[in-house]
């Protein structure tokens, strides 16, 4: 409990600082000092784990493992919106109050074991990321953009409720733990309110997710929302619910029910179709971001379909792969923002590797480990995947997901040619490029740059922390 | 050890060559020059330690080998190994490394210490594929000569550099991707017979897998080195990548990593699948050679000199597959020759060609006529390898050609006469080139240098081992002869080949493959 005490502390602490003393390099160093306390306190919790505190949160090495990646994701995220938003006027320190809390609610949606605090964690992350998406609200694409994601999340949650509600009236019980048992106890129950409860369920969590055919608020939103929040909304929500995911699901078996499983394969196959395809029709850097993503949380469905330990270590590996590789992707995109528009079309980046050789290296690194390239941790992600989905002969799955990774590679090189065109094809120079790169962003990418290439050449010591954590996860 | 410093060395060099290329544009050249010939000369040493050795221990498989842990969990080691054949090439790669570096001292001139991080790890990456037994280690070494190259091909090549190098990477990247899923289903059968996880070529060297499965595993690497090699119909990636890629990307990529697909149908896909192999190898002569006759044809069509060059690429590499599927001792010592000999042969060429483009600004044939009275030199050095790339006697590919033909003359009649009469079509497209480009009046007028000392100081190295190759061919054939024992050692378990001179049929455990002679 003490990793959620202590964000939640900060938060109210960052609040009340502000309304005594406006200061954003103040509620910056606040909202980081209290990330890296809630960071440490895991490593006092881990002993004591596992604990069930009441019958709503579980804290066990998976979810110490999660928190850990959420709490790193949310420091980066705050150091990369300081250098944002010190270009913007406005009120600028409320958004590290929303980051915080937002970050409460994913470390309450890992910890999870009752479909109550899912829905807690999940609400209070949400409305979080409404508030955060339309944050610089005098540009209309933000304002647009939160608008959109808070219609369609309250929809979505909407259809959770009424899913969590079926199986409820049909299993009597929200704890996942107790699902479980009523679920391999054998007694015959029909299963008429327990499958449509499922499948709204998957609805719930296929919207927070992003994957077709939830995927439709997800180009809008990334784009109209700034950058660094783009980069939260990407990495710290989405693997929030996969964490939620393969907890509930592996804890209940639930997804070795063949309906299920079809539901997912489809799923599986639709995003990674459809979000390689759509990408190449875009021509904002963001866009293609947000179908990507699209495209790599089908990747993980993959392999959280062939279940089992190892699948759970491959998806989050690759999950820690996706985290850095979004991150550092967004931060590029971020510090190349300046006040009026993010730098989001792929104008902005014409030539930019013979301007600012370093970071276009960065970003091209970033590009790389999303095409799976070796040398870079997003190929060792891949392979571990695709290695998951063998284990378990899911064929159809890895062609699917082989192809469409090549034809992703097509939008990935687009870019990629356009960072490194010479500067005579550039014409006039680059437009809207930001004016100064602040040091702490500048340090966090690096950071994040040679965690990619370390992972990628030597990911032992981080897969052995990722097998550590997820065999304390309880499988059916 | 030795392994590692080959390739830390190139690695080092290429970033040194990068961030030195902010100073001047000359320190990046010097580093890397440095860095390869500091390589060549340990390879060299290497190859003179070797026949040595080879004499006194001739049971030991690996001359050298490096082999550390590196992700337990999944069986993965990192694996370093070589024998005579990766020897052979490790000192192609350098000796092409070296004329690369040169070959660009002026004709590039923009991001010079970017281009040398790429020339550098290209190498590099070249290196890991040769030398890798881990199954892992040669997959991530394979993808790993993918990005620089494409980098090569896309910022410093000509006009249409886009188009080939996306076509390039992606071509690549598909079959590799294939050879991917077949890895994993070798590993994890592996896993299910012996329950050891393990990535090590000798471990999965034995895995028993029903015909079925061994044949669309054995497709999976075949269509990955096709690709590479590149084989008919997988070729269409090659013309656009060699005409489009700067001169020293066209060298590598036509001497090195051409060679890395016929490496690893030597290294994998024959010894891994013997049963599967064997079945196979008639559909695989048979497109070797309408490889061999369709590059001839299409080189003879040619009007642009580089593209024409690209296609002589696809038939020489042709009868290096035809060697392989033969798979007799002649027959692979003659692939083994006609490697490196077309490295050295095409890599020549191209850098003349690409000389003729820095001078005249174009490549069509029909423009630059009449040569010869211009740069004599020069035009005496294209007949040279020219002539050496039809198989002239006396130069190495004809060694090469001479050897597989005799090889697989054992192996199919019909098969021999049509690669033969590729040979003849070659004449024809050489003998073009010189005619139209070189021969005749100076219509034009051109008035050009002739090579200059830098490019001659490449030029008569090459020609000098290419005719040391085709007199002397002896020691590269005693390097390559243990491995090759080796290698025809694992292929044979499950089934004995016996040769039917009388009808001149490959018989194979009493199912006929079906190719017969006439």
């Amino acid at each position: 409990m003490l990793p959620l005490l202590i964000v939640t502390a900060t938060a109210v602490v960052v609040m009340l600082a502000i309304s005594i003393k406006r200061s954003h390099l103040l509620a910056v160093w606040l909202t980081l000092v209290g990330l890296a306390a809630a960071f440490f306190s895991l490593w006092v919790v881990a002993p004591l784990t596992p604990i069930q505190v009441t019958p709503l949160l579980i804290v066990d090495g998976y979810a110490l493992f999660y928190m850990g990646l959420i709490l790193a994701a949310t420091f980066v995220t705050v150091i990369l919106a300081y250098g944002y938003l010190e270009n913007q006027s406005g009120y600028r320190e409320e958004l590290y109050v929303l980051i915080l809390v937002a970050a409460l609610g994913s470390t309450v949606l890992v910890a999870s074991s009752h479909f109550v605090s899912f829905f807690l964690g999940l609400e209070v992350l949400s409305v979080a990321l409404y508030a955060m998406t339309a944050y610089l609200s005098a540009r209309k694409p933000s304002l647009e953009a939160g608008l959109k994601y808070l219609v369609l999340a309250a929809a979505s949650a909407a259809f959770l409720l009424f899913g969590m509600a079926l199986v409820y009236a049909q299993l009597g019980t929200m704890q996942f733990g107790q699902m479980a048992a009523m679920l391999s106890g054998g007694a015959c129950y029909s299963k008429t309110l327990l499958l449509p409860g499922i499948a709204l369920i998957i609805t719930g969590i296929g919207f927070k997710l992003a994957v077709v055919p939830f995927h439709m608020w997800t180009p809008d939103v990334y784009e109209g929302a700034p950058a660094p929040v783009t980069a939260f909304i990407a990495t710290v929500s989405k693997g929030a619910m996969v964490a939620l995911l393969l907890r509930y699901f592996y804890e209940t078996g639930l997804q070795h029910l063949g309906s299920v499983f079809l539901v997912f394969s489809i799923i599986a196959i639709a995003s990674m179709i459809a979000g390689n395809l759509l990408a190449l029709l875009q021509n904002n850097v963001k866009r293609i971001l947000a179908y990507s993503s699209i495209a790599h949380l089908g990747y993980v469905l993959v392999a959280f379909l062939a279940g089992g330990t190892r699948a759970a270590a491959a998806v989050t590996f690759y999950l820690v792969a996706y985290f850095i590789t979004t991150l550092g992707a967004f931060g590029v995109v971020s510090v190349l923002s300046n006040g009026e528009r993010d730098a989001d079309a792929i104008d902005d980046y014409r030539g930019l590797f013979w301007r600012r050789p370093v970071l276009a290296g960065i970003f091209t690194l970033m590009l790389l480990s999303l095409a799976g390239i070796p040398l870079t941790a997003g190929f060792v992600g891949k392979f571990f995947l695709v290695a998951a989905g063998a284990s378990s002969a899911l064929w159809g799955l890895i062609f699917t997901l082989i192809v469409t990774s090549v034809v992703g590679l097509f939008y990935y090189l687009r870019i990629l040619v356009a960072l490194y065109a010479s500067p005579a094809e550039t014409g006039e120079a680059a437009p809207a490029v930001l004016p100064a790169l602040s040091r702490s962003t500048s340090y966090v990418l690096a950071a994040l740059s040679v965690l990619l290439v370390w992972i990628g050449v030597y990911p032992a010591p981080i897969l052995d922390a990722v097998q550590r954590a997820v065999s304390t996860l309880r499988l059916f | 050890m030795i392994l590692v410093w080959l390739i830390v060395i190139l690695l080092v060099a290429g970033v040194l060559a990068g961030v030195a290329g902010r100073v001047n544009t000359l320190w990046p050249r010097v580093i890397s020059l440095v860095a390869v010939s500091i390589d060549f000369v340990l390879s060299l040493i290497l190859w003179s330690e070797n026949s040595s050795r080879v004499q006194l221990f001739p049971q030991r498989k690996w001359i050298e080998q490096v082999d550390w842990t590196w992700i337990p969990r999944f069986g993965i080691r990192f694996h370093l190994a070589m024998d005579g054949l990766s020897l052979l090439l490790i000192v192609l790669t350098f000796l092409l490394g070296i004329m690369a570096v040169l070959i660009s001292w002026k004709e590039i001139q923009k991001g010079v210490g970017f281009f040398h991080f790429n020339l550098m790890w290209i190498l590099a990456g070249i290196l890991g594929v040769f030398l890798a037994v881990d199954l892992f280690l040669f997959y991530f070494a394979w993808e790993l000569m993918l990005v620089p190259m494409y980098f090569l091909i896309a910022i410093w090549g000509h006009e249409r550099r886009i188009y080939a190098a996306v076509k390039f990477f992606l071509f690549t990247q598909l079959s590799g991707l294939l050879m991917l899923i077949s890895i994993l289903t070798l590993y994890f059968t592996h896993h299910r017979e012996t329950g050891v996880y393990s990535f090590e070529y000798k471990d999965l060297l034995g895995t028993v897998l029903t015909p079925h499965t061994a044949m669309l595993v054995m497709l999976g690497f075949f269509v990955a080195f096709a690709v590479k090699l590149p084989m008919f119909p997988f070729h269409t990636w090659l013309p656009d990548a060699h005409t489009e890629a700067p001169t020293a990307g066209s060298v590598i990529l036509a001497g090195l990593l051409l060679k890395t697909g016929a490496y690893g149908m030597l290294r994998f896909v024959v010894p891994l699948f013997p049963d599967a192999a064997h079945a196979f190898a008639p559909v695989a002569m048979t497109l070797a050679v309408i490889g061999i006759v369709y590059g001839a044809v299409l080189a003879f069509g040619q009007t642009d000199l580089k593209r024409l060059v690209a296609y002589t690429s696809v038939s020489h590499l042709g009868f290096v597959l035809l060697g392989i599927f033969a798979w007799n001792e002649l027959a692979l010592q003659g692939a083994v020759i006609g490697m490196i000999a077309h490295g050295i042969s095409t890599g020549a060429l191209f850098m003349l060609v690409g000389g003729l483009q820095e001078r005249t600004h174009t490549r069509e044939m029909d423009r630059l006529k009449g040569l010869w009275a211009t740069v004599p030199v020069m035009s005496g050095t294209v007949l040279f390898f020219a002539l050496a790339s039809i198989g002239l006697p006396g130069l190495g590919d004809f060694v090469g050609e001479f050897l597989t033909l005799l090889g697989t003359y054992r192996v199919s009649i019909g098969l021999t006469v049509v690669a033969a009469i590729g040979i003849l079509i070659s004449t024809l497209y050489a003998l073009k080139v010189i005619q139209r480009a070189f021969h005749g009046p100076n219509a034009n007028e051109w008035s050009i240098p002739d090579l200059g000392a830098r490019e001659l100081l490449i030029m008569i190295p090459m020609m000098l081992i290419l005719l040391w190759l085709g007199l002397y061919p002896q020691p590269v054939l005693r390097t390559f002869e243990p491995a090759m024992h080796k290698l025809q050692e694992y292929a044979k378990p499950h089934s004995v080949l016996t040769l039917n001179p009388a009808v001149h049929t490959l018989s194979y455990n009493g199912r006929l493959p079906e190719i017969k002679g006439k």
